[in-house]
C-alpha cells in the first residue's frame, strides 16, 4: 500500500508534465515561428484555470457521489470532507482534466483569441469534461458510459481523447480556417521541440495509464499481487502500442506520399498512446501491439481528411485523438482478454458481439455528449465575445497580437535573414513602459 | 568593367568557387536567393497535402570583372555549375560605369 501510494505521487507528476511542458513543446514545435508562444501558452494557462477549478468542484462533480450525468457538484466543495491523505487522487485526476483541455488548443492555432480561450477552458471543464470523468471513470452503478453501457476504458479514450477530439472539431468548424489555409503551406516551425514533446509525452503516458489502476477493496497480499500484475500489463501494454504506431505510421506515410517523416514519428507515438489509453488494462502484448499499428496506420491517413473535408484542424487534434481514441475504444470488443482488468474476453477471443456493442455505445455517448454541449458552450462565445482573431493580428502573428512577445528574437525588427544591425533603426521605440 | 551575375543551384556552389579563385577572381558577392524560371517551380507533398512551391532555393553570385576576362568567368561558371537537368540556372553580363575602393580611393581597373 506504501508503495502504491508513493507511486501515485511520481504517476501524478508525470501526468502534469505531458502537460506541462510536454504537450506545449509537441503543439508549440507544429505551429508557426510567429504563434509558438501563443500555442504553448494555451497549454500553460489550460493548466491554472483548471488545476483551480479542479479542486472547486471538479472533484465533487466527478466522485462526489451517485448521477448519471455528474455527481452533486456542492458535496465535496473546494475538498471539503476530503482528507488530506486522499488529495493525491484528487490530484491525480485534476491532471486527467488540464490536459483533456489543453489538448483541444492544437486545433485552433493562428487564430483563437487568447481571451476566448481563457472563457472557453473553464466552461468546457465544467460542462463537458467534469460530467464525462463521473460518466467513465467515476463507474458508479448510474454513471452512463461506465455503470449503464458497461463499456470499458481504462485511463480516458473516452473522456479524455474522444471528448478532446470533438471539441476540438467543433471548435474549428465555428472558428473557421486560417487566412491562406490550405492554399499555403503551413509547416511545422521546429520539429526538434516537436519530436522532444512527444518522447516526453511517451514518458508520461506511463503516469497517465499505469496510474489508472483502481482497485476494488483487495488488502495485504491480494493487493500486492494485483497491483504487480496489472502495472505490468498496463506499462507492457503502453509501450509496445506507441512503439508499433511509430511503424505503422511511417509505413502508410511511406506508401502514401514517399517519405517516413519525423513529424509522422512523433504523431505515430501520441496516436498509439491514445488508442492504447482505454485498452491497456484489456489486451494482452499482441492486442496492444495489433492497436497500435492499427491507430499508428489509420492516423497517418485521418490526418489528410482535413483536407478533403475542408475543416482547419490546424495540428492534427480531430485526426489522431478522435479517430485514435475510437479506434482504442471500439477495439477492446475485438483484443479484450477475460484475463485483463475488464475480465472481458473480446470478439477475437470467443467473446461474440456483446462488448464490441458496449464500446461502439460508449463512444457514441461520448461523441454525442461533447459534441453538443461543446457547440453550445462555443456558439454562446462566439456570439458575444467573439472567438476569432482580428485579421491583421492573425497575418502579423498572434504571439505578438496576444502576448507582445515573439520566440525567436534574433534580428528584432529586420525581416529575414541579415546580420541584424538594422534592428534598432526599425524598432518602434525602445522606452520602458513606466517611463 | 562588367558585372556577372550567376544565379545557380546551391550544391554547384562550392565548385564555382574553386573554379573562379583558380583562374584568378579578386573578390565576389554571394547571396542565397529564391526564385523561379520556365519550370515554375514544383508540386511537393507533406502531411498528407500537395503545395506547389514556387519559388526554389538559388545561389546567386555577383563578381565585377575587367571586360577582357568576362567572357571566360561566365564560361567557367556554365561549365562548373552544369548538370543538364532544368533548374540549373542562369548568368547575365552588364556593363559597369565606376568601381571605386572604398579604402583607398583608387578607381576601376586598379580597384578590382
Amino acid at each position: 500500500m506504501d508503495g502504491y501510494y508513493a507511486f501515485m505521487l511520481i504517476a501524478t507528476a508525470f501526468v502534469l508534465m505531458m502537460t506541462v511542458p510536454a504537450l506545449a513543446l509537441f503543439y508549440g514545435g507544429m505551429s508557426r515561428s510567429k504563434s509558438v508562444l501563443n500555442m504553448m501558452m494555451m497549454s500553460y494557462v489550460a493548466a491554472a484555470i483548471v488545476g483551480i477549478l479542479y479542486v472547486a468542484v471538479g472533484w465533487s462533480m466527478g466522485f462526489g457521489g451517485d448521477g448519471t450525468l455528474f455527481a452533486n457538484p456542492l458535496e465535496l466543495l473546494w475538498l471539503d470532507g476530503v482528507t488530506t491523505d486522499s488529495y493525491i487522487y484528487v490530484m491525480f485526476q485534476m491532471t486527467f482534466a488540464i490536459i483533456t483541455a489543453a489538448l483541444i488548443s492544437g486545433a485552433v492555432a493562428d487564430r483563437l483569441k487568447f481571451s476566448a480561450w481563457v472563457v472557453f477552458v473553464p466552461l468546457w471543464s465544467l460542462i463537458v469534461y467534469f460530467p464525462m470523468a463521473h460518466m467513465v471513470f467515476s463507474c458508479t452503478d448510474d454513471s452512463l458510459i461506465c455503470g449503464r453501457i458497461g463499456a470499458q476504458d481504462y485511463a480516458g479514450g473516452t473522456a479524455v481523447h474522444i471528448n478532446a477530439g470533438v471539441a476540438a472539431l467543433v471548435l474549428v468548424v465555428l472558428l473557421g480556417k486560417r487566412i491562406g489555409w490550405p492554399k499555403d503551406q503551413m509547416r511545422p516551425h521546429n520539429l526538434t521541440l516537436t519530436m522532444l514533446g512527444a518522447g516526453l509525452l511517451w514518458m508520461g503516458w506511463y503516469g497517465f495509464n499505469v496510474g489508472s489502476i483502481v482497485f476494488a477493496g483487495e488488502e495485504g497480499d491480494a493487493f500486492s499481487a494485483r497491483f504487480m500484475s496489472e502495472t505490468g500489463r498496463t506499462f507492457s501494454t503502453t509501450t509496445l502500442a506507441a512503439m508499433a504506431a511509430i511503424l505503422g505510421w511511417l509505413l502508410v506515410e511511406r506508401l502514401l506520399h514517399g517519405k517516413a517523416t519525423s513529424l509522422g514519428a512523433a504523431s505515430g507515438i501520441v496516436a498509439g498512446l491514445v488508442a492504447i489509453t482505454p485498452a491497456a488494462g484489456a489486451v494482452n502484448l499482441s492486442g496492444a501491439v495489433a492497436i497500435g499499428a492499427i491507430a499508428g496506420a489509420v492516423c497517418a491517413w485521418a490526418v489528410s481528411l482535413k483536407y478533403k473535408l475542408g475543416y482547419d484542424d490546424s495540428l492534427d487534434v480531430v485526426g489522431v485523438h478522435l479517430v485514435g481514441g475510437i479506434i482504442g475504444t471500439v477495439l477492446i470488443g475485438v483484443f479484450s482478454t477475460s484475463s485483463g482488468a475488464g475480465g472481458v474476453d473480446g470478439l477475437l477471443y470467443g467473446g461474440g458481439l456483446g462488448s464490441l456493442g458496449d464500446q461502439t455505445l460508449g463512444v457514441l455517448v461520448a461523441v454525442a455528449y461533447s459534441g453538443i454541449l461543446t457547440t453550445v458552450i462555443a456558439l454562446g462565445i462566439k456570439y458575444t465575445m467573439g472567438l476569432r482573431l482580428d485579421e491583421e493580428d492573425e497575418v502579423n502573428g498572434i504571439d505578438l497580437a496576444e502576448h507582445g512577445e515573439t520566440a525567436y528574437d534574433l534580428h528584432s525588427g529586420t525581416s529575414g535573414g541579415g546580420t541584424g544591425i538594422l534592428a534598432a533603426s526599425t524598432s518602434t521605440s525602445t522606452q520602458g513602459v513606466n517611463a | 568593367m562588367k558585372l556577372v551575375t550567376a544565379v545557380i543551384k546551391p550544391h554547384k556552389w562550392e565548385d564555382v568557387r574553386e573554379a573562379l579563385e583558380t583562374f584568378g577572381v579578386a573578390g565576389m558577392t554571394v547571396s542565397e536567393v529564391s526564385g523561379y524560371g520556365r519550370q515554375k517551380g514544383h508540386t511537393e507533398v507533406y502531411r498528407g497535402a500537395e503545395y506547389d512551391i514556387a519559388l526554389v532555393p538559388k545561389i546567386r553570385i555577383e563578381i565585377v570583372v575587367d571586360d577582357a576576362d568576362s567572357e571566360d568567368v561566365v564560361g567557367i561558371i556554365v561549365k562548373t555549375a552544369q548538370t543538364g537537368r532544368i533548374g540549373d540556372g542562369k548568368v547575365w553580363v552588364s556593363p559597369v560605369e565606376t568601381v571605386v575602393r572604398v579604402r583607398t580611393g583608387e578607381q576601376d581597373a586598379s580597384a578590382l
